[in-house]
């Protein structure tokens, strides 16, 4: 393998572990404050990008809007997904809720089925993002660097959120204790709906690009995503934030030059990302990044 | 209280059920024929094109034996485990007398099996894996199989794209993808002479939308040009992550670019990519062709597609076996089935052989300002 290949791969990897580190976060984060693996994330990235398809396809809004409303939209499924499934289960053992989040997830792929049909739309790409960009034989499209500088943005912003606000504040407070924090005078419900819909919101950025990255969706699409997410989520440890981006771009990276080095098997990839699983349950059950106490799946 | 609710609820459902057993088995009012297409998932194209034609052929022709022909479609959502199950649902809930489906090799292979055990002939659209039919006696299928389809390919390849070296981007999870692969890869190499005329050769699996680690090792191989069996999405999404790494020579694929969702995700950058297929508008073969092409305009206001034409022609050669049989019991009609010959299909003139399978012709199209256009027709040898 030459020097120019292996640096197209890296690139291929790079673009393709943003995106996954992008989703991860939103998983990450979750779990983090509620200890509730959310396996409904998926399915809210699927929904996120019909809401930016039918902003652009059915009410012609532009683009830069229809994606902001199709955000803000996620984040409100994300809210009212809150209240309805996971709240009325908060004092119910762990398990129930888990539960709650896979019956969430089937109802609302089996709902994209009924509402946007089974037959794959495509998503608008406006052509600023597909603009090809050629650097000393790698080429790439102009999204190679909006992917990886929005997740790093979006890495700060919600660190500085977590960390250094008050409603962050809450929102750690209420990942150890809810009674507790809440005769701390702390609106836990609030900082909880606040977590869902930055989680969602998370979620339609991923989906968004997704789909400038991909062009197709469909109401499936949400499944294999969200698992590999999940993975890059534990690979980083889940609960948190920067594990997650790390997590995301070593599985992205690696599921590439898999394919790279052994182009015969390209088509376990998928294989791969499992195994890469249950090697780091394995050998480190936190994660590179998780913390050992705090964590218990 | 509860327990009682449920005691209830349990009862009710028993007496639903017997209630449901009795009204089919009483009913010889009507014929009933299955239909199992993927209408959602990743063939969902495929499976509702073939629908609307055996809708259109149903609305055409509802009566056979003098009895109403009642079409039960069940949805088997592009899954093989989900194939076989709809495939036992029509035979034992809807006590259908013939079979229609599926779009989708894997998933005629998966049903298969069920409709021989359980003794109800099917009639396969557009299953082109030789391994839908052989050695099963109750399948046929209306269309040609992959080692013609793959030879039309690699000739057309070799003959008017002037290729020597060809590398092949499988779908590794689909038995079509597979075979049509392994049968692009044996003619190519006859043509060539050269047992090394495939020089890369890597997989992917269906959904998978990252394609860039297979295409990058491909253009290392600096192929004239590449093959790559899969369903339409992904094939249009693998084509358009081609033309951004800059991979300028010819793709080539099977019947299942035909979807008009290829054209739609792949925009411009699936320009000038051929694929085979069964049938074109453009060249109608039979008067049945152009009868059904006007049908097809008139009801759905667009130009037809195979997968319809197909679906029209298997109602058709249902209808044609159950006449012929002179009853609706399953075992007779698949012996008509069987002897089914010369038949005037939109798609061509049908004669099953031994196995089951159709031998007819096919089609070259290419893409061109954003529609298929015929460019070839190769008849069988």
């Amino acid at each position: 393998m030459t020097l120019e290949i292996f640096l197209q791969n890296a690139a291929n990897g790079i673009t393709l572990g943003s995106l996954y580190a992008l989703l991860a976060i939103g998983y990450t984060m979750v779990y983090g404050i509620l200890r509730l693996i959310n396996f409904a994330h998926g399915e809210i990235f699927m929904i996120s990008t019909y809401f930016a398809f039918y902003g652009t396809a059915i009410f012609a809004l532009p683009w830069q809007v229809a994606f902001v409303v199709a955000i803000v939209l996620t984040a409100l499924l994300g809210v009212v997904i809150e209240r309805a499934a996971y709240r009325p289960l908060r004092d119910a053992p762990r398990i129930s809720a888990l539960i709650s989040a896979i019956g969430v997830s089937f109802l609302m792929a089996n709902l994209g089925l009924v509402i946007f049909g089974g037959r794959p739309k495509t998503f608008y790409r406006p052509p600023i993002f597909q603009v090809p960009i050629e650097l000393g034989g790698v080429r790439v499209v102009a999204l190679f660097f909006v992917i990886p500088l929005l997740t790093a943005i979006l890495l700060v912003a919600l660190n500085y959120i977590v960390y250094k606000t008050k409603t962050g504040l809450a929102m750690r407070a209420a990942q150890w204790d809810f009674d507790t924090t809440r005769l701390m005078g702390v609106d836990v419900d609030r900082a909880i709906s606040i977590t869902f819909a930055i989680g969602s919101a998370l979620a339609a950025v991923g989906g968004i690009m997704w789909g400038l990255r991909f062009a197709e969706i469909n109401p499936n699409m949400g499944l294999f995503p969200g698992l590999k997410c999940f993975i890059a989520a534990v690979f980083g440890g889940i609960g948190n934030i920067s594990g997650a981006v790390l997590g995301g771009f070593i599985l992205g990276f690696g599921e590439i030059m898999l394919v790279a080095f052994l182009p015969g098997l390209a088509g376990y990839r998928d294989a791969f990302a499992f195994v890469v699983l249950i090697l780091i349950l394995l050998v480190r059950p936190t994660g590179l990044l998780g913390d050992k106490q705090r964590v218990k799946v | 209280m509860a327990l009682h609710r449920r005691l209830m609820m349990v009862l009710f459902c028993a007496a639903l059920v017997s209630m449901c057993g009795i009204a089919a088995a009483a009913s010889e009012t009507e014929i009933r024929i299955g239909v199992y297409e993927p209408m959602t998932g990743a063939m969902a194209a495929g499976g509702q094109m073939t629908m609307e034609g055996i809708q259109l052929a149903q609305e055409q022709r509802p009566k056979v034996l003098g009895l109403p022909v009642r079409v039960i479609l069940v949805d088997n959502r592009s899954d093989k485990v989900e194939a076989a199950t709809a495939v036992t649902r029509l035979i034992q809930k809807d006590k259908v007398c013939a079979i229609i489906g599926s779009y989708g090799s894997a998933l005629s292979m998966s049903g298969g099996p069920v409709a021989q055990a359980a003794k109800v002939p099917v009639m396969g659209c557009s299953p082109t894996n030789p391994l839908v039919t052989l050695g099963n006696d109750y399948y046929f299928r209306a269309c040609f199989i992959d080692p013609f389809q793959g030879r039309v390919m690699a000739q057309f390849a070799y003959d008017k794209l002037g290729a020597r070296k060809a590398a092949i981007i499988q779908d590794i999870a689909q038995d079509y993808a597979v075979g049509l692969a392994n049968f692009f890869r044996q003619a190519f190499n006859e043509l060539t002479e050269d047992p090394k005329s495939i020089i890369a050769f890597t997989s992917y699996q269906t959904g998978d939308r990252d394609y860039t680690a297979q295409l990058t090792y491909v253009a290392n191989a600096k192929p004239d040009v590449v093959f790559a069996p899969g369903y339409y999405a992904d094939a249009a999404v693998l084509v358009t992550q081609a033309r951004s790494l800059g991979l300028k020579m010819p793709f080539l694929g099977g019947d299942t670019f035909e979807a008009p969702e290829f054209i739609e995700i792949g925009g411009k950058n699936v320009e000038g990519v051929y694929f085979s297929t069964h049938y074109s508008a453009d060249a109608p073969v039979t008067p049945a062709s152009e009868r059904f092409v006007a049908l097809y305009k008139a009801r759905f206001k667009t130009a037809p597609n195979t997968f319809a034409a197909l679906g029209y022609d298997c109602y058709n050669l249902v209808l044609d076996a159950i006449e012929r049989a002179g009853s609706s019991n399953p075992k007779a009609i698949r012996d008509a089935m069987a002897e089914t010959k010369d038949f005037v299909g939109a798609t061509g003139i049908i004669t099953l052989d031994a196995n089951g399978d159709a031998t007819k012709s096919a089609v070259v199209l290419v893409v061109k300002d954003g529609q298929f256009k015929l460019v070839d027709v190769v008849h069988p040898r």
